[in-house]
């Protein structure tokens, strides 16, 4: 035992890309046994992942299950793997939606040998940005998901796919492009990438060592600062960086939107609070107010261009920004209250910070749930506007509800899983950023407002004659796609009405970490 | 007296093509055989070199030492270090995979390999030679089949003109050199009375700091021009347009290697002071040509015109590593010059395989090849990955130390520098998008063959070379840097 004990994270690591390349061996023929070999192999590492959880020492301080080896000497880069309650929790999310993205693909069969090596790599790269410890690694796996996800859009995604995946693709690298010359900069003046050592030299350091003389410490800590945001801002996304997001999510294949919205948006929100709030916490305490308005914004404009869309998908995708913009008004919150010494103030923060992370969890759950169920009603009629849907709840009562329940989550109906982190996220926040608490409790409103306008039109309103009878009838969801919204309903349930056993694993990253 | 592995692998490919060309002309498939089985050879020694160089010893290894004209000092001295390993060995994967892709050459195929073998004769003699009148030499015979390669299986358009235009260049800018290292050869005799050409005794030579700064640059500007470097770069990209698909391989992976080879170890660690001088006029320029080589690159619409010009940005980006003059810079320098040359190599086959199916590299003409040619898709894909610099390709390995080393000296050249990496993500994401996977134009339906397993071969063993690199460095980093300790101690540095 000691050895799955001590190469736990490695092995939940790599072993979605061992099972690609046990796929690639495979015969692009055997449609079905690819497809199974992928779900299957997609569950080891959520066993494992499993077996982390149980295996978590919620007393233990700092990274946990830590791995470290020799990677690049040269520059003084190590392989350096470790999780606590923030990566676990985020582990958990990858693991669990991937074999869900997997399963929900089962009706793909274009070229499906290659369309699960790539999900399988992505979760790769994806997992291991969660749990690098050197900032080299994190930002090796954070370009590599690009790969993946950017032929996902591009190859299996709808009519304007090479625009949308290509305006990701440079959208992100381009944001990234600060963060590559900031993580240059930082392995230049500290001689190593890694973190656990960073958090302690970087807020602390006076001088640049290494570096010309006339830089100034504090300018180039508030740009570096600058140049990590922008990075972590387009992926989250925040306004005004979102809008390679509607475009990516519109065009990207079901599963493709799912771990999209799921997974990805969160590693920015990830490096939120795995880098900047560490990092730079005075730059970050300067700049909380820039950061609050940012996400006030987005969760204002998210929920304003929401309910302006006619198609069902963009609807779903602008709802993201939306929901983000609650995790980065958690973190800026957290930001502000940075040194301190109100009492108050040292009370609420945790609470903001606890919310936050549990809204990205949770918003994995509800937009994943969601992008499938507009994939699962795209599917049968061919199209996402909402003009053409209305009335068909008595077609597809199943799907009906599970459309109901979903949407009820993402709006953040009490007893389900969104109230209780965008709650949690409010009430932190409230003492901290009064002004712009309320202002994004006012965009709640019009949060409730699009999803209403959702549902109404897809299931009420006069039925539309066209998907009732012949060749277009709607047939009701089906067994596999059940399965894929099971998982993910249990879940928001769970968290909705017994949030504590995920609360405590992020408590104590909040406590340990700030 | 000890195995002469390098001789042997210097010789090797001169002696082949002499002998192909004592076959008969008409029996092409049996100077292919022979042509491969040279190659083969050719690979299996410079790995062998690869893997037993020590790089906990350091220093120049396998060296071998005989007096050619004593009288003037000049001999015939080899050696590698570990600056010029990986380079030895890149050259050998060059050859093998170009006289793979080059198997369905039917216009007097023996001449051809005949040509490309001495040219690949001199280029592994630039890289191990340890005396300054050899490494002219075979400079020379390196660049001379050049043109009669380009000008007779180049392509029809343009073959004369680029061909001339590329030995005027490298002509020029080798005589220069050539000035440089006479100069070099005289007060070193009058410095310590030794008249020699060789390169470890021009080492210790004292040469004045005035002096120095004198001579590095037309001896550094001399040889960087092979190098692409900007502003005497524009013969490249025609080069390689005009070139027969192996000679843009060589051309390309190899060739523009000599050129900052040649500048870094003459230039460089012969007139340290000099290079001090003059590093940041180098780096300016080095600067330069990374970002305008992008920038024009992405406003191409003939591939090959598109990869030339990637070439040049990133050669530029060597240049740029060269020029720090301090460990990181280096080190990502000699890689980057590796991970270069065989993604450069792969681009230009894959160019090749699909102008030989398509007749024309114009990308507005080309679509779909990805259905009818996955193979050479994904060989394209993984080389532009590692174009883009994407973590997990070798490109990323060296590009990384080599910006990291120019924050240690400039700051704002390192940022300036960086916009190229989203340009070359953009023109190369744009080039895969467009040739190989939009609908194909209707002028092209059914006359597509996928390629064949030789392709294949060569697709294979470059993808796996680059992907090793990117994913365990220290197969090929820690060697590097200790050729870059050599170097170091030279510019009397840590």
């Amino acid at each position: 035992m000691d050895f799955i004990n001590n190469y736990l994270l490695s092995l939940i690591l790599f072993s979605p890309t061992l099972v690609a390349l046990v796929i690639f061996f495979l015969p692009k023929d055997e449609m079905k046994f690819i497809r199974w070999t992928a779900l299957i192999g997609s569950l080891i590492p959520f066993a494992l992942t499993l077996v982390l959880w149980s295996r978590f020492n919620l007393n233990g301080s700092g990274f946990q299950f830590q791995e470290q080896y020799k990677w690049y000497e040269a520059i003084n880069s190590t392989f350096h793997l470790g999780v606590d309650g923030l990566s676990l929790t985020m582990v958990l999310l990858t693991t669990l939606l991937t074999p869900l993205a997997i399963l929900a693909s089962f009706n793909i069969s274009d070229r499906v040998k290659a369309y699960m090596m790539l999900f399988l790599f992505l979760e790769t790269g994806m997992l291991g940005v969660f749990m690098a410890l050197d900032l080299l690694i994190f930002f090796v796996f954070w370009e590599i998901g690009l790969v993946p996800m950017y032929f996902l859009i591009n190859q299996w995604g709808s009519a304007n796919r090479n625009y949308a995946s290509l305006k990701f693709m440079i959208y992100t690298m381009g944001g990234s492009l600060g963060l590559l010359l900031a993580v240059q900069m930082l392995g230049v003046v500290f001689g190593t990438y890694d973190l656990p050592q960073l958090y302690e030299l970087w807020p602390a350091a006076q001088t640049l060592s290494n570096l010309p003389a006339w830089l100034d410490i504090g300018t180039v800590k508030t740009v570096a600062f600058w140049a990590f945001v922008i990075a972590f801002a387009v992926k989250v996304p925040l306004w005004p960086f979102h809008t390679w997001l509607p475009d990516a999510h519109t065009e990207a294949p079901t599963a493709g939107s799912m771990i999209l919205a799921g997974v990805l948006l969160k590693l920015g929100a990830y490096g939120f609070l795995r880098l900047i709030l560490p990092l730079y916490p005075e730059q970050a305490l300067v700049y909380a107010g820039a950061l609050a308005l940012l996400a006030t914004a987005a969760i204002v404009f998210g929920a304003f261009g929401s309910y302006g869309q006619t198609d069902f998908k963009r609807l779903v995708a602008y709802s993201s920004v939306n929901h983000m913009g609650f995790v980065v008004l958690g973190i800026a919150a957290a930001a502000a209250a940075y040194g301190s010494t109100d009492p108050v103030v040292q009370a609420s923060y945790p609470i903001a910070l606890n919310g936050a992370i549990l809204q990205m969890f949770n918003h994995g759950l509800s937009a994943a749930g969601m992008f499938f169920l507009v994939g699962v009603i795209y599917e049968r009629t061919h199209t996402r506007n909402l003009n053409d849907f209305g009335g068909l709840f008595p077609l597809v009562p199943v799907y009906g509800g599970i459309l109901i329940f979903t949407s009820m989550a993402s709006l953040g109906l009490p007893g389900l899983n969104g109230f209780v982190s965008e709650f949690l996220v409010v009430r932190g926040s409230w003492p901290i950023l009064t002004v712009y608490t309320v202002i994004s409790m006012l965009g709640l409103l019009f949060t409730g407002a699009y999803i209403l306008k959702g549902i109404k039109s897809v299931l009420h309103g006069p039925l539309n004659e066209h998907w009732a009878h012949g060749e277009h009838k709607l047939t009701e969801i089906n067994f596999r796609e059940i399965l894929v919204m099971a998982p993910l309903m249990v879940m928001i349930l769970w968290i909705g009405v017994w949030p504590v056993w995920i609360l405590n694993v992020i408590n104590k990253a909040v406590v340990s970490l700030f | 007296m000890t195995f002469p592995i390098l001789s042997i692998i210097v010789f090797t490919p001169i002696v082949a093509g002499m002998l192909i060309l004592l076959m008969p002309a008409q029996r092409k498939n049996e100077v292919r055989v022979m042509a491969l089985a040279a190659a083969t050879f050719a690979l299996l020694l410079s790995i062998w070199v690869y893997f037993t160089y020590d790089s906990n010893a350091a220093g120049y290894q396998f060296q071998e030492t005989y007096n050619w004209l004593p009288a003037l000092g000049i001999g015939y001295h080899v050696g590698v270090d570990g600056m010029s390993t990986p380079l030895v060995l890149l050259t050998g994967v060059v050859m093998f995979t170009g006289v793979l892709i080059s198997w369905g050459i039917e216009d007097r195929p023996r001449e051809f390999f005949a040509f490309l073998f001495i040219l690949a004769s001199g280029v592994f003699g630039v890289f191990v030679a340890l005396d300054l009148f050899q490494l002219f030499f075979f400079y020379e015979i390196a660049v001379f089949p050049m043109f009669l390669l380009i000008a007779i299986w180049g392509w029809i358009v343009t073959r004369e003109y680029a061909a001339m235009k590329l030995t005027l260049y490298l002509f020029i800018g080798s005589v220069v050199s050539l000035v440089g290292a006479l100069a070099m050869y005289w007060v070193s005799y009058q410095n310590t009375g030794v008249l020699s050409f060789d390169m470890l005794q021009l080492e210790q030579a004292n040469f004045s700091e005035q002096f120095q700064i004198i001579w590095f640059l037309p001896v550094f500007l001399g040889f960087a021009v092979l190098g692409g470097i900007w502003p005497f770069h524009n013969w490249s990209p025609d080069g390689h347009v005009a070139a027969p698909t192996a000679v843009s391989m060589f051309h390309a992976g190899v060739l523009m290697k000599l050129g900052a080879f040649a500048a870094l170890r003459v230039g460089i660690m012969l007139l340290p002071q000099g290079a001090q001088f003059w590093s940041p006029l180098v780096m300016t320029f080095a600067a330069i040509a990374v970002v305008y080589g992008a920038f024009i690159a992405f406003m191409q619409e003939d591939m090959k015109y598109m990869i030339g010009f990637s070439s040049v940005s990133h050669m530029g980006l060597v240049m740029l590593g060269l020029s720090t003059l301090n460990k990181t810079g280096l080190t990502g320098a000699g890689v980057q010059m590796f991970s270069h040359g065989v993604m450069t190599a792969l681009f230009f086959a894959v160019t090749g395989m699909i102008y030989d199916r398509a007749h024309t590299r114009q990308i507005p003409e080309l679509g779909g090849m990805s259905k009818v040619m996955p193979f050479a898709a994904i060989g394209f894909i993984i080389g532009g990955l590692v174009s883009m610099g994407m973590p997990g390709f070798s490109g990323f390995i060296a590009e990384f130390p080599i910006f990291m080393g120019v924050w240690y000296v400039q700051p704002w050249v390192a940022i300036i520098a960086s916009i190229s990496i989203v340009i070359t993500a953009a023109y190369i994401m744009r080039n895969i998008r467009d040739v190989f996977f939009r609908p194909m134009p209707e002028n092209l339906e059914g006359h597509i063959t996928d390629v064949n397993v030789l392709d294949k071969v060569a697709i294979v063993t470059v993808c796996v070379l680059m992907i090793v690199i990117g994913l365990f460095p220290r197969v090929m980093v820690p060697m590097v840097q200790t050729g870059v300790d050599n170097i170091l101690r030279l510019l009397g540095g840590a």
